[in-house]
């Protein structure tokens, strides 16, 4: 990787441009025939830039901009993070991405398990994990999170003959079906969604064309840097003002409509979609990506029988009780509604999963200042 | 003070050294409890500052020390000899006293380590005393088993006297928020020869005692400059909030403004981390009066270590304590670096 590449990118964030698209917004918004405009974002990259920017105290007073589901660590359920805990406790060694040691499970953490003696390695890929499984005879199971995009990474190093100690413990979540459900929530105001770019790189844009038409709400790919996120908006309103349900999208520097088919042929040859819980949210149909049965073999819940009964007998502390993770990741509460955030739970104390994931929201709205009203704040004001 | 009451864990963790919060709630329950207290007039432990002052007749002593354990030992741009030469001379400067009268060094090293590096690093030191004008007059030798220490532990304290001290407190909404170069470039330099993902970068350090350039600014300045404070651990976010929480203002910081070098911007991105909480080894953050801040930067500029410097953002009477960030875009709280900086995992 090149700082270089990074650099192209800051093309993208010209404050000039921004706040002829913020007018827009703005003119757009007073424009709809109801108040507030409720939209939702399914990704972690988008809150992380939409925070980082500082866009919330720039929006429009009556658009709500919410945050979905959009964080795999958040979404990963306590009974995958016990499979992950108890194999550890058996000894067997466990790699993982770093956000994933601190998700709780039902009593314990891959941290907790780690701090007791158990042997767990933070990674920054997929292929980091086959390099720790090349230099070693015992077991080495990479437990893996992440949406489409990352999934598609670890599909490559299964297909490309990774050694015999290597298994999969599979946690890889596909976004889709997810929206499918956050739409059909009865307490839901969404009139429409804006997509992860990224995602859409693999998937296309044409994943979205299905849901668009069962739903009839307007789905915009956006990408990440603050003239994305503001391009990406300006173009949903106008669709939402306009009553037309499409996919339009607003990133093809990176995404075209039918994605990258050679990506998407390794995602499906090597997992299939199946039904399972996402934490605090609902059971998802398809929201689940497990191995096939011809890589058995590289599946760690074939190949290892997992014993988490011994993490069960165990009540959750009362603080767990009161946390929102699932009402804000469904987006129905934000942070600032928990009684807990930026009490109790900090980065440094994470309660909920969301405030554990550098893509959580209550993470990202922690390190960012929450959401204090700043429209009043400006320099020269002595 | 409340704050930081969370702050309460059986065992001290990594958390406690990165110069945040949870540092000073550490310093405060435990490290000054019953200590340093000097009495009216002097500043001790308790005031937090970058070092203590012990009144002398109408003069101050000043006195601060400093512990180095930087990795890798020697990194673009510097090693840790300089570094440890550098931060004592400049905490010094940040008082006030920017004509050092002494260091002393105390060096821990771990069994096994080499005589050539141990060389190359006191010849370092050397240089940046000269640099610095001052020297070490005294200190300690311990040597430590295999694995008992990682190489080489400095721990350097100097002195200095000064007719003013420089207390970051008393700042008043209309001062004016000047940082005399570029943010970030040690702290990412560090991150970026540690990182896994083997960054080809040319970011180099920007390790260098400041007194002279400090001096030069508070000559301008005079009591126009009411605030002062290198922005190591923790950088630019750290310095603005002891600031803005000792003088009881808000500070709003035009992030556009801001000096950064693309290449730090970029591996920020990369890696995840924001340049503005992230370690400078040879910057200052200044706070000014209005009708001082043309001549304080005048005379910043005028020195080759502050060619970059540059006014950011100016205090403010609402939200006393907090740093509001301007993006051009919007505006958000300036958040403190919590927990261990580690790279974004995706």
């Amino acid at each position: 990787m090149r700082p270089n590449d990074a650099l192209q990118q800051l093309k993208f964030r010209d404050p000039v441009r921004a706040r002829a698209l913020r007018d827009a917004l703005e003119r757009l918004v007073w424009r709809a025939d109801h108040a507030p405009v409720s939209v939702m974002h399914v990704c972690g990259s988008h809150e992380q830039a939409i925070a980082k920017f500082g866009l919330r105290a720039a929006f429009p007073r009556d658009l709500q901009v919410i945050m979905g589901p959009g964080c795999p660590v958040c979404v990963t359920d306590v009974p995958e993070v016990d499979e992950a805990v108890a194999l550890a406790k058996q000894g067997v060694r466990i790699a993982s991405y770093g956000d994933m040691l601190r998700v709780p499970g039902t009593s314990q953490s891959l941290a907790d398990a780690k701090a007791d003696g158990a042997q767990v390695d933070v990674v920054y890929s997929v292929t980091q994990a086959v390099d720790l499984a090349r230099d070693t005879d015992e077991e080495l199971v990479f437990f893996a999170s992440g949406f489409e995009t990352t999934a598609v990474a670890t599909a490559a190093v299964l297909l490309d003959d990774p050694p015999d100690n290597f298994s999969v413990l599979s946690a890889h979540k596909y976004i889709p079906p997810v929206m499918e459900i956050v739409a059909e929530m009865p307490e839901t105001k969404i009139e429409g969604f804006l997509a992860a770019g990224h995602a859409a790189t693999i998937t296309g844009s044409a994943v979205f064309e299905k849901f668009v038409e069962r739903h009839g709400l307007p789905v915009v790919v956006a990408g990440f840097e603050p003239l994305d996120v503001l391009a990406g908006l300006v173009r949903l309103l106008e669709l939402i003002n306009a009553g037309e349900a499409k996919v339009e999208n607003a990133y093809p520097r990176c995404v075209t409509r039918e994605g990258n088919a050679h990506a998407q042929e390794l995602l499906w040859r090597v997992f299939r979609p199946t039904g399972g819980r996402w934490r605090g949210i609902a059971h998802v149909p398809n929201g689940n990506l497990r191995l096939r049965d011809e890589f058995a073999h590289y599946d760690t819940r074939k190949r290892f029988t997992i014993d988490a009964s011994a993490l069960w007998s165990y009540a959750p502390p009362k603080l767990v009780q009161q946390c929102q993770c699932g009402d804000i990741m469904a987006g129905i509460a934000s942070p600032s509604d928990c009684a807990l955030f930026g009490n109790e739970c900090t980065p440094d104390t994470p309660v909920g999963a969301c405030m554990v994931s550098a893509e959580g929201t209550c993470k990202i709205w922690h390190q960012y200042g929450g959401h204090p009203d700043l429209s009043s704040m400006k320099r020269g004001v002595a | 003070m409340t704050r930081n009451a969370r702050f309460i864990d059986e065992r001290i963790t990594l958390k406690y050294g990165t110069g945040g919060g949870a540092m000073r709630a550490l310093i405060e329950q435990i490290f000054a409890k019953g200590l340093g207290d000097l009495g009216e007039g002097n500043i001790g432990l308790a005031a937090m500052d970058d070092g203590a002052a012990i009144r002398l007749g109408d003069r101050y002593l000043v006195i601060t020390t400093d512990s180095h354990v930087v990795q890798p030992i020697v990194f673009p741009g510097g090693d840790i000899g300089k570094l440890a030469v550098a931060g004592t001379v400049n905490d010094l400067a940040m008082m006030g006293a920017t004509d050092p009268l002494a260091l002393t060094c105390a060096a821990i090293v771990e069994d096994g380590f080499s005589r050539e590096m141990l060389k190359s690093i006191w010849e370092s030191i050397r240089a940046s005393c000269e640099e610095a004008g001052t020297t070490i007059v005294t200190g300690d030798t311990k040597v430590m088993g295999h694995g008992e220490l990682d190489g080489l532990v400095l721990n350097t304290t100097g002195v200095g006297i000064t007719d003013r001290i420089v207390t970051d407190a008393g700042l008043e909404p209309g001062d004016q928020i000047l940082v005399t170069g570029t943010m970030g470039d040690h702290g990412l330099a560090i991150m970026a020869t540690r990182n896994e993902l083997a960054l080809e970068t040319e970011l180099v350090s920007d390790v260098a005692p400041i007194n002279a350039m400090v001096r030069r600014a508070l000559e301008a300045g005079g009591d126009g400059i009411i605030a002062l404070k290198d922005p190591t651990r923790g950088g630019l976010s750290s310095a603005l909030h002891e600031m803005a929480e000792k003088s009881g203002v808000g500070i709003v910081i035009d992030e556009p403004s801001i000096p950064l070098r693309d290449e730090v911007r970029a591996v920020g991105e990369l890696l995840g981390i924001d340049p503005l909480v992230s370690a400078n080894e040879g910057k200052a953050v200044f706070g000014v009066r209005p009708e001082s801040a043309a001549g304080v930067l005048d005379a910043i500029r005028s020195h080759p270590l502050g060619r970059n410097a540059a006014i950011v953002g100016e205090c403010v009477a609402e939200r006393p304590g907090f740093v509001v960030l301007d993006t051009g875009f919007g505006s958000r709280l300036l958040s403190e670096a919590e927990g261990e900086l580690l790279p974004r995992i995706c």
